[in-house]
């Protein structure tokens, strides 16, 4: 009897202990739940977006992801900020270049902290410095190094003193470079390059780790909540130079990282936006999405491709290359199995920087030239048929996406060509180990554009060990025409020489483009005025509801 | 009891301190780490992060470091979250997984032992017959279906409740639901067979043959005796339920501790890794051992001092 007793008890205390949790919990949310357009008049112009995952963090100059990015792309605002496509002054008023293109003088505008407190060229030669000096372990310091001496403060090798940011007086920011940087200004528009409140982070140096009185921003909207893993919520920030054009009132950001749920979400009423470039759609609703008429696409500054192996047997041959690269029918590719218009690429660099490139530099699914450059090829390696090649494997990193397709290239080769492939994958990080060590032959890989410039698309491959070459290619004419790039004050002449260089990129081969990015995004048809830029970034500053 | 549960401490310790020894050595012979990425970082500010979170020095400091600030409970900054500690992450994700999986293991203990019940007092007839379907249905259909066709049905279809996000009581009425089909299905089970073994003993014979109704029967003497299996069960089965499922709480997008501890994996967060390793060894650890306490409660002739009348 008294066993049960003590039994029930110990049921009871567990049950109230549940019921005690519920009732704390309910008092929580129940304003903002409901958002829907009754009347014209007054429409809510409260945005609910998704954005998959916790941010790495919101101090600009610690965020390397594009998480991080979205987030603070809405609270802060760097000198320029990037609409329709161009660079355009923010936080600066004006601005003069030195002949030379390295020195840059930037007045900045009247505008507050969301505080109150004055936007200075101090709290700018503060932040970048912050995150130049190596004892505050910024991942993305190098997005900082056009600046002069930035690299070598961030290595150790040169004081704060001599990095080239100065703040002349209040309003006044004095930049100089380590070359001429033809996209300086499109840098500026990235987070690396926001202010800080210096007045705030040298007192409370931990300020950005949540929201608060001393998380303050510069931008257009500021944090008011930020529940770690859940949801960050941004208000309109009253103090904004250009509050009178900001006409959203609160953004919610959930963190959904599940891109069934998202569309659920969206298709519930829970969301005013699915997929890109805040969350994800999935593959499998995109072609009904399509039929609806639902389905928004943008094509974006990405690159899907194959990298070869150069030092490994066959891909030291450039005919084997060009004949792998030419018998891969993309249009089908991007037709039956990536679904998302993507473009079929036959270039390196995408055409949001490149329009010309939508046709490319060599024919898709040429199967008679790369039945022609196979024959060359085994001739020069001295084989008498394809059956003699070196096994050949293609690695990709699991995800059904890369394994579809993995499958219809590991066809189109047999098919073609009658050369047998091996699929092998590998997770994420193993395998990108694997790629960044060599220890591949041919395997898959995407790039995404920081910045709008080609530049960010050819530089990979200017060094046979730059951090992210992989293919162990190199060749000198290309090297040139890149490092001589930089230095040309010519837009004109410049993107020739970088065309230039692209076409020995795709004569050579080391990478096989297969199709460039698109986005695509399901949205509330009254929400207007999104600011997407070809890199994939939002702006929700010009947004409102109809 | 006292020198029971002593012994048992001491090999809590003992595992939990192989376990420690286990992840650690697996974690670092993965491939990769927490700062390779798809663009590849230049070598210098890659030093200087392992420098700084120590992981250049030498493994043999790294893991007695790491054995003795776990002793003081301190797991360290997360590698993917700037800003925040691991035992931040534990703090905030273990109170909603663990809300969660209560709500769930509730649902899950009150219907199942309800449906196996009925199911064992109607033996062969339509409740047994139906019960059992349902939970047929439960084991076999995978929590993620399960999840997908509560949200589609109950949310969408019929906008009973929202479809994912973690923000108020209805939010988490899906979840919960998805989370408890599997176990409850299971407890239906075993509450069905360990009842009607019960029901064809003597004692029960007895009572009836002593004029005793059959709710006060069941109630008082068959129930009792069938918890047994339950309670088994529900030691593992609590430790599961309230860490947190991965694929639950990345479905309804909840800020729990389970989508924590399989994202930290993939993204070689290794003080999150360890972290949420030692915190779930210890949970598991003492369920067990609570388990084994509550046998003796439930079912005096089990003995815990174990072993004397042997001796």
């Amino acid at each position: 009897m008294k066993k049960r007793l003590s039994l029930l008890f110990s049921l009871m205390l567990v049950l109230s202990v549940f019921l005690a949790a519920c009732g704390g919990f309910n008092k929580k949310e129940s304003a903002g739940e409901k958002t829907g357009g009754e009347k014209k008049a007054d429409v809510s112009q409260e945005l609910r977006v998704n954005i998959n995952t916790e941010p790495f963090s919101l101090h600009p100059g610690l965020a390397n992801d594009s998480t991080s990015g979205t987030v603070l792309r809405q609270t802060f605002e760097g000198l320029t900020v990037i609409k329709d496509g161009k660079p355009k002054l923010a936080a600066a008023e004006s601005y003069d270049v030195s002949d030379d293109l390295t020195t840059y003088t930037f007045k900045l505008r009247d505008a507050k902290w969301t505080n109150g407190d004055p936007v200075t060229a101090q709290d700018f030669e503060y932040a970048w410095k912050w995150a130049l000096d190596p004892k505050n372990q910024s991942q993305y310091a190098y997005q900082l190094y056009y600046i002069k001496n930035g690299q070598a403060f961030n290595e150790g090798k040169a004081k704060a003193e001599d990095v080239g940011v100065k703040a002349l007086d209040d309003k006044t920011l004095q930049v100089t470079l380590e070359n001429p940087t033809p996209y300086f200004l499109e840098l500026t528009a990235f987070y690396t390059y926001y202010p800080v409140n210096s007045k705030i982070a040298q007192k409370n140096p931990d300020w950005y780790k949540n929201a608060g009185p001393d998380y303050t921003s510069n931008g257009p909207f500021k944090m008011t909540t930020w529940e770690h893993n859940n949801k960050i919520v941004l208000e309109k920030n009253e103090n904004y130079w250009d509050a009178k054009n900001v006409k959203l009132t609160k953004i919610s950001m959930s963190m959904v990282n599940d891109p069934n749920t998202e569309l659920s979400m969206f298709n519930n009423g829970e969301l005013d936006w699915a997929g890109s470039p805040t969350g994800t759609l999935p593959t499998d609703a995109l072609p009904q999405l399509k039929q609806e008429g639902k389905l928004h696409v943008q094509p974006i500054a990405g690159t899907y491709w194959l990298k070869f192996n150069t030092e490994k047997a066959p891909f030291n041959n450039v005919n084997i290359r060009k004949a792998l690269a030419y018998a891969i029918d993309r249009k089908a590719i991007v037709e039956n199995v990536t679904k998302g218009e993507q473009v079929p690429a036959m270039a390196a660099v995408p055409p949001t920087m490149f329009p010309e490139n939508k046709e490319g530099y060599f024919k898709d699914n040429d199967v008679e030239k790369a039945k022609e450059y196979l024959k060359k090829g085994l001739e020069e390696l001295g084989l008498k048929d394809v059956k003699q090649l070196p096994p050949i494997t293609y690695s990709f990193n699991t995800s059904e996406a890369h394994a579809k397709i993995a499958q219809a290239i590991q066809d189109m080769w047999k098919k073609n060509l009658g050369i047998e492939v091996k699929l092998e994958n590998a997770e994420w990080n193993v395998y990108i180990d694997k790629l960044h060590s060599g220890d591949y032959q041919v395997g898959r890989m995407g790039w995404l554009g920081d910045f709008n410039d080609p530049i960010n698309f050819l530089e990979l491959f200017r060094d046979k060990k730059g951090g992210n070459n992989d293919t162990n290619w190199e060749n000198p004419k290309y090297k040139q025409l890149l490092i001589d790039s930089q230095k040309e004050k010519d837009p004109e002449k410049r993107k020739q020489m970088l065309k230039d260089a692209e076409a020995i990129l795709m004569d050579e081969l080391p990478v096989a483009p297969i199709y460039f990015y698109t986005q695509t995004w399901v949205q509330k048809d009254n929400l207007k005025g999104v600011e997407l830029s070809g890199l994939g970034d939002v702006q929700f500053k010009w947004a409102y509801f109809e | 009891m006292l020198r029971y549960i002593s012994r048992r401490l001491l090999s809590i310790l003992l595992s939990l301190f192989l376990i420690i020894t286990a992840t650690f050595f697996l974690m670092r012979a993965a491939p990769g780490g927490p700062f390779s990425g798809e663009k590849k970082l230049p070598p210098e500010i890659e030093k200087n992060l392992n420098e700084y979170y120590g992981l250049d020095r030498p493994w043999y400091e790294q893991y007695t470091d790491y054995l003795v600030s776990i002793a003081k409970w301190d797991f360290g900054p997360s590698f993917k979250y700037k800003g925040q500690t691991v035992n931040d992450l534990i703090n905030e994700g273990f109170p909603v997984s663990f809300f969660l999986g209560m709500e769930a293991l509730l649902l899950a203990v009150s219907l199942g032992i309800l449906l196996g019940v009925i199911a064992a007092l109607n033996h062969n007839k339509w409740q047994d017959y139906g019960a059992m379907i349902f939970a047929v249905l439960g084991i076999s259909v995978p929590s993620f279906i399960m999840a997908s066709l509560l949200q589609y049905v109950l949310a969408i279809k019929l906008g009973l409740f929202p479809v994912a996000r973690w923000e108020s009581l209805q939010h988490t009425v899906l979840p919960a639901l998805a989370l408890a089909a599997t176990p409850m299905a299971f407890i239906a089970r075993l509450t069905r067979s360990s009842m009607l073994e019960v029901l064809s003993n003597d004692y029960i014979r007895t009572a009836k043959a002593k004029g005793l109704s059959k709710g006060q029967i069941t109630v008082k003497h068959a129930i009792r005796n069938a918890l047994l299996p339950v309670v088994t069960y529900l030691g593992p089965l609590s430790a599961a339920v309230l860490t947190g499922s991965f694929v639950i709480e990345k479905i309804f997008g909840i800020p729990g501790l389970g989508s924590q501890f399989v994202l930290s994996i993939s993204n070689r967060d290794y003080t999150t890794i360890m972290g949420v390793t030692v915190f779930y060894s210890i949970l598991l650890l003492f369920s067990v051992l609570l388990v084994d306490i509550a046998y003796g409660l439930i079912d005096p002739r089990i003995k815990l001092a174990g072993g004397k009348k042997g001796e």
